[in-house]
């Protein structure tokens, strides 16, 4: 009920504010309009004023209103930049970026404004790039005339002549590896009354990406084309990484607050069914339209398309954003985190906090134990508590949602590793069961389990060891230490061998 | 079977192999031992009958390519400061705007030294149309074509024509994985079967005609009226998807202009078969 009125009272501000004049831009306060008019009734007038300097963000930042009653020029700088970024944890990739991030700088004007805009490239771009933004009226939307070469600038001017939020990306062929590398963004043509007050904005993109190696593969991974083509990606992403909306970058706000997301899909090739966790969308302008919808629990954003998002929160947690074509967010990284802060509300839900099934090992603040372990591998000092806090965020990614974050499993169904007299008989058997799997029957503490452990090989020699050597050291196990050496060494044996000790 | 101009024979050509050889049993750089032998190294690519990338329409009829000879290896930052040094007019801080932009040669140390970040036998980069043509002038020389270069890079180390090889294409796409941040390599990458070296995987390269490739701007317009500027690219994106290493760098040598330079951009020179055979 309290969200109700709330959605009511928003909604008639936004009514109260939510007309146009159709000469001046100004706002009515009167009555509101049933369209817009488009492009035909876009156009304020010549830019009035000093040129503006746009402010421009990364995400998931969003710029401050434009809060202006005329139209003006805009002055719009965007540099191009190819650069190595991570992509996941201990995986590199080579971006091709506008403004140094993926998805690119956002860009917030007024409808009416004069943009003038000027793309620039690197010098030590490899590739020529141009840009090609969707709230441009006029034959590829800027992209000819954007066309730069590294080390070059060039400047063309257009009028934003139709509110909403729109998607820019790279049109320089091949379109696709352009768009697949990370160049892609949004552009907000706020009405001429301005959007309603929320509490927070926040701007939320994603893309799909094709790397040579697998899902997590550590290393750089160079751009997979035949994957591209065949649209089988192993990343889709919420702003160009894995975790960068996770853990301690997890967006944030607090009960009784409204929140807007701007929430864009780069593609290259796969539709977003975007979906919140735990929230509904009080409303929702689907791809970026003028009409809203109401009360929507998963909204479709088309490659290449916009939505804005808005949504009052009454309950506090941690509300997970996903791609709800939902291998995606727990095999691919689409998953992106709102943690919202305040008092509990039991009237409004009494349940328990969202937990590792849904966030995996994106519920760790981050996963700097991992990188530290791993460094100190590298220079040969890796000592066994650093490999047990290694272990333990690792463990929750990947191993508690079965075993249990506690360890002792679900009697029957997934063996216990809690006191477990099968590792105790020989501990060896943690890592041959992590990069073999266990099928047959087991017996562990008294107990017969009979069910199929698939391995987990994508975990690399390290990971092992950290979680092997965790677990050994937990729950009252009896201790030691598993090195990388060790998980290197049942790595390389016969699967078929170690199935039959079981 | 490729054989290098200037010295002649198939026999030359194996004397030069073996001359290479025993240069890197003895630490010497090999291409000083060819240069020393008379010149910069040509190559030739024998006449043949061709279908370039550019081609969109299905079933076009391969095009004549006459035979021609290929610098070996793209000319390097110590080649183009001898030229400089002979030709004052292209040093830095000479050269009218028109002839070259801000960037030329801007990574030399000076005017008439490279310094620490050009060195001498990385291929010289930073370099504009125009003095790319001056400089294969001055080696009676001549930028190649477009298609004779796609015809010669056409060419793996074993076939004349390895587009349709995935594994030799997927090589060639693995130098746009890599950002351009670091150093570039030194000339002298695997040989083909012409024995041209670093055709890909090193740097872009201007070509004679490179303003009259039919690459729209905007790569993505395929029946537009405007045939001429709209068709090339984004029918190839399509149509020819597996060529995307060379439609990347028909795109790259679109967006630029003829005084343009660019980190990665250099050159080598071509000579009409008949001229070169001394």
């Amino acid at each position: 009920m309290k969200r109700l009125l709330l959605t009511l009272a928003l909604l008639a501000a936004a009514g109260l504010s939510g007309c146009t004049s159709r000469t001046s831009g100004v706002a009515d306060a009167n009555a509101a309009p049933a369209t817009t008019g488009g492009s035909a009734k876009g156009d304020f007038g010549p830019p009035q004023g000093e040129p503006i300097h746009a402010v421009l963000t990364p995400p998931p930042r969003v710029p401050p209103p434009v809060n202006r009653n005329h139209p003006a020029k805009v002055v719009v700088e965007l540099e191009v930049i190819e650069k190595e970024m991570p992509i996941s944890e201990g995986v590199t990739y080579t971006f091709w970026t506008f403004g140094g991030t993926v998805p690119g700088s956002f860009i917030r004007v007024r409808q009416g404004d004069t943009v003038e805009f000027h793309l620039k490239n690197a010098p030590d771009s490899k590739m020529p790039h141009n840009i090609d933004l969707h709230g441009v009226t006029g034959p590829g939307g800027g992209a000819a005339s954007s066309f730069t070469a590294p080390g070059h600038a060039s400047q063309f001017t257009f009028k934003a002549l139709n509110q909403g939020i729109y998607v820019y990306h790279c049109a320089t062929a091949p379109v696709g590896m352009h768009v697949a590398n990370g160049m892609y963004g949004l552009i907000l043509v706020e009405p001429p009354e301005g959007l309603p007050k929320v509490d927070h904005e926040y701007y939320v993109m994603q893309g799909d990406f094709y790397t040579a190696g697998k899902y997590r593969e550590k290393g750089h991974q160079p751009f997979d084309m035949e994957k591209a083509i065949d649209e089988h990606p192993t990343y889709v992403l919420f702003n160009g990484a894995e975790g960068a909306l996770t853990g301690d970058k997890s967006l944030a706000a607090k009960t009784g607050e409204t929140v807007r997301l701007f929430v864009g899909n780069g593609g290259p090739n796969l539709v977003s069914s975007f979906h919140v966790i735990g929230e509904i969308f009080d409303r929702v302008q689907p791809e970026g339209g003028t009409h809203p919808q109401e009360n929507v629990q998963t909204t479709l954003i088309p490659a290449g398309g916009a939505a804005i998002v808005e949504f009052h929160l009454e309950v506090p947690g941690s509300y997970v954003m996903v791609d709800h074509s939902i291998f995606r967010a727990f095999n691919k990284g689409a998953l992106a985190i709102l943690k919202v802060d305040g008092p509990e509300n039991k009237e409004i839900y009494s349940g328990k906090e969202v937990d590792s099934v849904y966030l995996g090992d994106r519920a760790e603040p981050n996963l700097k134990a991992v990188s530290t372990a791993a460094k100190a591998h590298a220079a040969g000092t890796l000592t066994r508590d650093e490999q047990i806090a290694a272990g333990k965020q690792l463990f929750t990614g990947t191993c508690s949602v079965c075993h249990q974050a506690n360890g002792e499993g679900l009697e029957g169904v997934f063996p216990p590793l809690a006191k477990s007299d099968y590792f105790a008989r020989d501990p060896k058997r943690i890592v041959d069961a992590m990069l073999h799997g266990v099928s047959g029957k087991v017996t562990v503490n008294g107990v017969e389990y009979h069910s199929v452990m698939p391995p987990m090989n994508q975990l690399t020699d390290d990971e092992v060891a950290n979680i092997a050597t965790f677990v050994l050291n937990s729950w009252g196990n009896p201790g030691g230490q598993v090195t990388k050496e060790q998980a290197s060494a049942s790595r390389a044996e016969n699967p078929a061998a170690t199935q039959a000790e079981h | 079977m490729g054989h290098l101009e200037g010295i002649g024979s198939v026999p030359g050509f194996f004397r030069a192999l073996r001359a290479g050889l025993a240069a890197l049993a003895l630490g010497l750089p090999v291409a000083v031992a060819a240069t020393e032998a008379g010149g910069p190294v040509y190559a030739t690519v024998p006449a043949t009958s061709f279908v370039s990338v550019i081609e969109t329409e299905p079933g076009a009829k391969p095009q004549a390519v006459a035979a021609f000879a290929l610098r070996s290896e793209p000319v390097t930052n110590a080649e183009f400061l001898a030229f400089a040094m002979a030709h004052p007019q292209w040093r830095r801080g000479n050269v009218p705007a028109v002839f070259a932009d801000a960037g030329y040669l801007s990574h030399w140390q000076a005017a008439d030294a490279l310094g620490a970040a050009a060195l001498p036998r990385q291929p010289v980069t930073q370099v504009s149309w125009f003095a790319a043509q001056a400089y294969c002038e001055s080696e009676n020389a001549r930028l190649p074509s477009w298609i004779e270069w796609e015809r010669a890079a056409a060419a793996s180390d074993k076939v004349a024509d390895a587009r349709g090889d995935a594994a030799w294409r997927r090589h060639l796409l693995d130098w746009y994985a890599r950002p351009s941040t670091g150093a570039l390599a030194e000339t002298g990458g695997e040989a083909n079967l012409y024995g041209v070296r670093d055709l890909h995987g090193l740097i872009w390269e201007w070509v004679d005609d490179y303003a009259a490739m039919m690459v729209s701007a905007d790569s993505r317009d395929q029946n537009d009226p405007d045939r001429l500027k709209f068709c090339g690219a984004a029918a190839m994106s399509l149509r020819d998807r597996d060529n995307y290493a060379l439609l990347m760098r028909i795109a790259m040598l679109s967006s630029l202009k003829a005084a343009d330079t660019t980190r990665n951009l250099g050159f080598r020179c071509a000579r009409d078969a008949k001229e070169s055979r001394r």
